[in-house]
């Protein structure tokens, strides 16, 4: 498998919501593409009569009864939001100009 | 007027004096205040202090000791916790500077535990940022310093509860076991760090790193302080859909029976390729980490252990598989930080440039490579080859503990390769700082229980080594009974805890 390209990166971080710097996909480009080559062995070992395990500790079909019950207030659940209005979290416009 | 320095106690001792009424919660409480004071500002074990809300516990727990009142075990025992838990009107930040200054509407499960065992808590730890580090230096508000040595690693992620302990700041810590930060931290600060079964310490209100993986456990200076406020922490929770729906582990008596010295008919397994022998990846491991090892395993065997080596040989992938599967869970995990709900906001004219905005500046580095990696090894294409090659690992890994298992009891491996190096050293290089972790891996990628206890000072350096000891999901109790046993023999020798010998801080004037 190919290490990660600066291109790569940048894009990743798009995808991640992450802005960067030139600077900054200078300094991680490097580090991320050793990491993803050294992490590349577990191809080595993982056949295909190897089931995969998700969750160490297997359970199915946690539940609890489907009853009401007090959860936080609004304005509790709202206050430490950067902005509220109207009993709602505010956030900037959510569309470009152009839309 | 008496001159006892409360803080050099152990919890248990302090437990025992409360109850005869040698002391008050307000006195403990105060003199563990008065030594953050004095000697946390070189340390800084601590990111926030609730100092009026810890001495309001302790009042009204020596208000109900004078009526009378029937308390918990550790009813004015102060305790430490990681900033990991959310803390009802206490600041909480993960050591992130996207959570700077918030304060959670609730109280996670286990800060609910704490005050419901009337433990008045003292404040905040420091952390690596969402728990990813193994020294704290990637904590968003500077690093924790070992309080061994203080241009030192305290370890991390949970480096701040450490430090808290060794420097006497506070006789209990709640720390978080992703892939050893509760043990590796334990292990060079000469303390006791356990990771529970997974499942088995409610992870309701702790901020999730990588969620298959995660669990909340008891740090302490000795085997059954740590154990006490295991069975504090532990039990069931149905807002945690993960909780294991079982009893409490016995913790308490199992050390109460290791420090019989008696390990008649326990198996002890060492794990080989953990062990640093040489002939198999020895070449990463301390002279004095192995001296040590090698002498605790005699230990165990003078006390009746049947000593016996098994192999893991998937745990070589081990590494590889977690940190394929810890950047995948917490990339997905940190999505929530978005500066909508909660957190930073670096307000731009749309949500979108809002969001690149915020998280840009909120994430450190290495929250940015997980966050990044993750995002990769989560892509179409990529998937197959990457995360899930390494939830095969995952079984293959459980596989070799399962056979480890059917021949012995517990298995025992060094905590961490070296004793802690220096702040710095490794922070570039995040391949090297990644194998700090290589023995305490793969316990999380299992699922199963692993404590680090003190097992001397290496020879070379004069610095602390951890002996960690894993036994099979929910046998949490053997941990204890083998710990205790263990640290009963080498406390005979050193004629007291090792945390004892660490050198005395400078006193802020």
């Amino acid at each position: 498998m190919s290490s990660l390209e600066r291109s790569d990166v940048a894009r990743l971080a798009a995808l991640a919501r992450i802005d960067m710097t030139d600077d900054d996909l200078d300094r991680l480009s490097g580090q991320l593409s050793a990491i993803v080559d050294a992490v590349a062995k577990v191809a080595e070992v993982a056949g295909t009569d190897v089931p995969a395990t998700s969750h160490p500790i297997p359970m199915s079909n946690v539940h609890r009864p489907d009853e009401v019950r007090p959860s936080l207030p609004q304005d509790r659940a709202l206050a430490a939001a950067p902005e509220a209005e109207d009993g709602r979290f505010r956030v900037p416009q959510i569309l470009g100009e152009e839309a | 007027m008496t001159t006892v320095d409360w803080t050099r106690k152990t919890a248990a001792q302090m437990a025992a004096a409360l109850k005869a009424g040698e002391v008050t919660s307000v006195e403990l409480t105060q003199a563990h205040l008065d030594r953050i004071a004095a000697v946390d500002g070189p340390v800084h074990a601590f990111l926030h202090l609730d100092p009026e809300g810890a001495l309001e516990t302790a009042r009204k727990v020596d208000e109900d000791r004078a009526a009378g009142v029937e308390l918990p075990a550790l009813a004015g025992v102060p305790v430490a916790v990681k900033d990991v838990l959310v803390t009802e009107g206490l600041p909480t930040t993960a050591g992130s500077r996207i959570l700077e200054g918030w304060i959670p509407p609730y109280d996670s499960t286990v800060s609910a535990n704490l005050k419901a065992a009337r433990m008045p808590i003292l404040g905040k730890t420091n952390m690596d940022e969402f728990a990813m580090g193994s020294s704290t230096e990637h904590s968003g508000y500077g690093p924790t310093h070992n309080p061994w040595d203080l241009d030192r690693i305290p370890g991390g992620s949970g480096g701040g509860s450490a430090a808290a302990l060794a420097a006497f700041e506070a006789p209990l810590a709640i720390g978080s076991d992703t892939g050893g930060s509760i043990r590796q931290p334990a292990s060079v600060t000469a303390t006791v760090g356990v990771k529970p079964t997974y499942g088995g310490v409610s992870r309701y209100g702790a901020i999730a790193l990588a969620s298959s993986l995660d669990q909340l456990g008891p740090c302490g200076r000795t085997v059954l302080d740590t154990a006490m406020l295991h069975e504090v922490m532990g039990g069931h929770d149905e807002k945690d859909a993960t909780s294991l729906d079982e009893p409490v582990p016995a913790c308490v008596d199992a050390a109460m029976q290791g420090a019989t010295k008696d390990l008649t008919g326990v198996k002890v397994g060492v794990i080989k390729e953990l062990s640093g022998s040489s002939d198999d990846g020895g070449e990463g491991y301390q002279a004095g980490v192995k001296q040590r090892f090698e002498e605790s395993l005699e230990r165990l065997k003078a006390m009746g252990a049947e000593i016996v080596e098994v192999s893991c040989p998937s745990f070589e992938y081990a590494l590889a598989a977690y940190y394929l599967i810890l950047p995948s869970e917490a990339s997905s995990n940190l999505a929530k930080f978005d500066s909508v709900r909660f957190g930073l906001r670096v307000e731009k004219d749309t949500v979108e440039k809002t969001m690149l905005a915020t998280r840009a500046e909120g994430f450190g580095d290495e929250a940015k490579r997980r966050i990044i990696l993750g995002t990769y090894a989560l892509s179409a294409g990529y998937y197959d080859a990457y995360y899930g090659s390494a939830q095969k690992v995952r079984t293959l890994i459980q596989r070799d503990f399962a056979a480890a298992f059917e021949q012995a009891d517990v298995l025992v491996s060094p905590t961490t390769p070296t004793t802690p190096f220096k702040l710095g050293e490794r922070l570039d290089d995040p391949l090297a700082m990644y194998l700090n972790d290589v023995a305490t891996i793969p316990a999380n990628l299992a699922g199963i229980p692993g404590m680090s206890l003190p097992s001397g000072l290496a020879p070379e350096d004069g610095l602390p080594v951890g002996f960690q000891i894993l036994a099979p999901a929910h046998e949490d109790a053997r941990l204890y009974r083998v710990g205790a046993a263990l640290e009963a023999s080498l406390t005979e020798e050193w004629g007291g805890a090792l945390s004892a010998q660490a050198p005395e801080l400078e006193v802020a004037g």
